[in-house]
């Protein structure tokens, strides 16, 4: 074996070795995770095409025969409707990543790195709120174009709205994730996400629901978030939505956080 | 400096127990292979080593630090067996997603280059072949410039070329002064890759030496002969027989007098293709590993 005459980089300590800050959260990580997410054709499907075709499908009564618009607050209220469900899907999705992400055994890979579990979960639920945000633009986006006419502050009011309110559902990703160590935890996340929204009051309006059903959609996880995003353009930011939304988050988040305890204590 | 200072662990998995009072000590710029038969308790120590598995007795040490400190610091790091990669990032990316998670990392080109990558950056880690994967994995570990790389059974799965491209990446980088330890139970590998083999059987040390001193543990040679069916308590009662073994239809004899192994094979019983070669790894390993190692399989004693 000949030596090798180039000088190694390997064999001299330049810097002293140190711990990365935050548990090696990091801005560069995120940009790479979102664009590798938008880069997968299904989650694309369900969190930008489904809800943009479910508006053109849901919203053709609303429309009138002749270019002009028969309803526009109805045509409205489900735009934001299924910019709701959109972000619902996007921010359940990224949360649930970790599901997938144990089962691939990238979890493993990553506990080879410095990144901390805490950072990484701060990682996956901005992840998650990304998803949830290009999911409300790019339906909002669609909705102007196909002809909802809104108030600016109306606009960022419900579009502020239904992405904070989203957070409920990265915190139920993430809790689904924690839960079901499998690679295909969206196949039952996202029926679940269907039915919460049918009796939520996202794709059937709650006014046509019967007095019974109307008691139970209060339940619903999306009640709240439905109701606060449609709020500055029809009212009912009432104190039980607010409830509705802080008692899931607090409910999923402690639920996700056990979970993850549990997890991470294995070692 | 010790690059891995392991005392006495003990690993145990319900009745199983994995690893038994183990004890090692690696220094800083040794190549060391772990060498020792599926289920010896390799993946078991170097969980441990890594901080993914805590020992139920003792302790751990990297470069004096705890193994989590050590990996925090980019002090160690790893390629295992089969460490998910996600299929959606390129190479490029997923070698730029971990690097950002250290506080200081070797800039990505650098890397890629050195792991032999260089050339499918932009490829879909889903398009990659297991060496190529193998070889990403290598060039993720490079990224913090670690004193100490451990590589658990690195070329399963691997053709040989890609065997030999790994390797190669390996040895050139090893040059450079660090510390590497690999499992194998590939005896070529130990013996071709390492300065030093420590010999693993039912998750404690039973060897530990230079390749040439473990050679010398194996006294004697080894007739092999194709024999179906063979009397395996005749040919131990022969004249300085130290071991049989029976692979398939394959005869491995080892003794310290061949002539009267190779007469009775070939006289006595309907032996052919007969080979007589003189004391290898091989038969150093098969001498301290090979009745345990069968009984530890046997008893499902794995990882």
């Amino acid at each position: 074996m000949t030596a090798t005459v180039q000088q190694s980089p390997a064999s001299t300590q330049v810097h002293e070795r140190q711990v990365p800050a935050l548990g090696g959260f990091n801005l560069t990580a995120l940009k790479l995770e979102v664009r590798r997410v938008l880069r997968n054709r299904r989650t694309v499907m369900f969190i930008v095409v489904f809800p943009s075709l479910f508006f053109l499908m849901f919203s053709s009564a609303a429309r009138g025969k002749d270019g002009v618009t028969q309803n526009p607050g109805v045509l409205a209220a489900i735009m934001i409707s299924m910019a709701v469900y959109g972000a619902m899907v996007g921010t359940t999705s990224g949360g649930a990543a970790v599901a997938v992400e144990r089962s691939l055994g990238w979890s493993r890979q990553l506990r080879l790195t410095p990144l901390r579990p805490a950072a990484y979960v701060a990682m996956k639920v901005l992840t998650a709120m990304t998803l949830g945000l290009i999911a409300i633009v790019v339906e909002f986006t669609f909705g102007a174009v196909t002809g909802v006419r809104l108030a600016p502050h109306v606009w960022i009011l419900s579009g502020l709205a239904a992405w904070l309110c989203s957070f409920v559902f990265a915190a139920f990703g993430l809790f689904m994730g924690f839960l079901l160590p499998s690679e295909n935890v969206m196949q039952v996340a996202g029926p679940v996400l269907a039915v919460l929204s049918m009796f939520g009051g996202l794709f059937i309006p709650l006014s046509a629901l019967s007095p019974t059903m109307r008691t139970v959609a209060a339940f619903s996880p999306v009640y709240g978030v439905g109701q606060l995003a449609r709020a500055p353009l029809m009212g009912g930011a009432t104190a039980g939505a607010v409830l509705s939304v802080v008692a899931w988050t607090l409910l999923f988040g402690a639920a996700a956080m056990a979970l993850f305890r549990r997890d991470t204590a294995r070692v | 400096m010790l690059a891995v200072d392991l005392r006495n662990l003990t690993k145990r998995f319900g009745p199983v127990t994995a690893v038994n009072d183990l004890t090692l000590q690696i220094d800083s710029g040794e190549i060391v292979a772990f060498l020792g038969p599926n289920g010896a308790g390799k993946t078991t120590t170097i969980d441990m080593l890594l901080g993914l598995a805590r020992p139920d007795v003792g302790t751990v040490r990297v470069y004096g630090h705890s193994p989590q400190d050590a990996v925090a610091r980019g002090e160690v790091s790893a390629v295992m067996q089969n460490g998910g990669l996600l299929k959606d990032f390129t190479v490029a990316e997923t070698v730029a997603y971990t690097a950002s998670l250290y506080a200081h990392a070797r800039p990505v080109p650098e890397v890629l280059e050195r792991a032999g990558i260089g050339g499918i950056a932009d490829r879909r880690v889903a398009k990659c072949s297991g060496g190529e994967q193998q070889r990403l994995r290598f060039a993720m570990a490079l990224l913090s410039d670690p004193r100490l790389l451990v590589l658990d059974e690195p070329t399963t799965g691997m053709d040989v070329e890609g065997r030999r491209d790994f390797w190669g990446a390996i040895r050139e980088d090893a040059e450079r002064g660090r510390t590497v330890m690999f499992a194998t139970h590939y005896l070529d590998e130990a013996d071709a890759y390492a300065d030093r083999i420590v010999l693993i059987r039912q998750g404690s040390v039973v060897a530990d030496g230079t390749t040439s001193e473990i050679k010398n543990l194996a006294s004697g040679r080894v007739v092999r002969a194709t024999l179906p069916d063979a009397d395996e308590e005749s040919l131990r009662t022969l004249g300085g027989v130290t071991n049989v073994e029976l692979r398939g239809d394959t005869v491995l004899v080892q003794c310290t007098d061949s002539d009267i192994v190779a007469r009775h094979l070939l006289t006595r019983t309907a032996a052919r293709d007969l080979e007589i070669s003189s004391k290898n790894l091989e038969a150093a390993f098969v001498a301290l590993t090979g009745d345990a190692a069968s009984d530890a399989v046997a008893t499902g004693v794995t990882r």
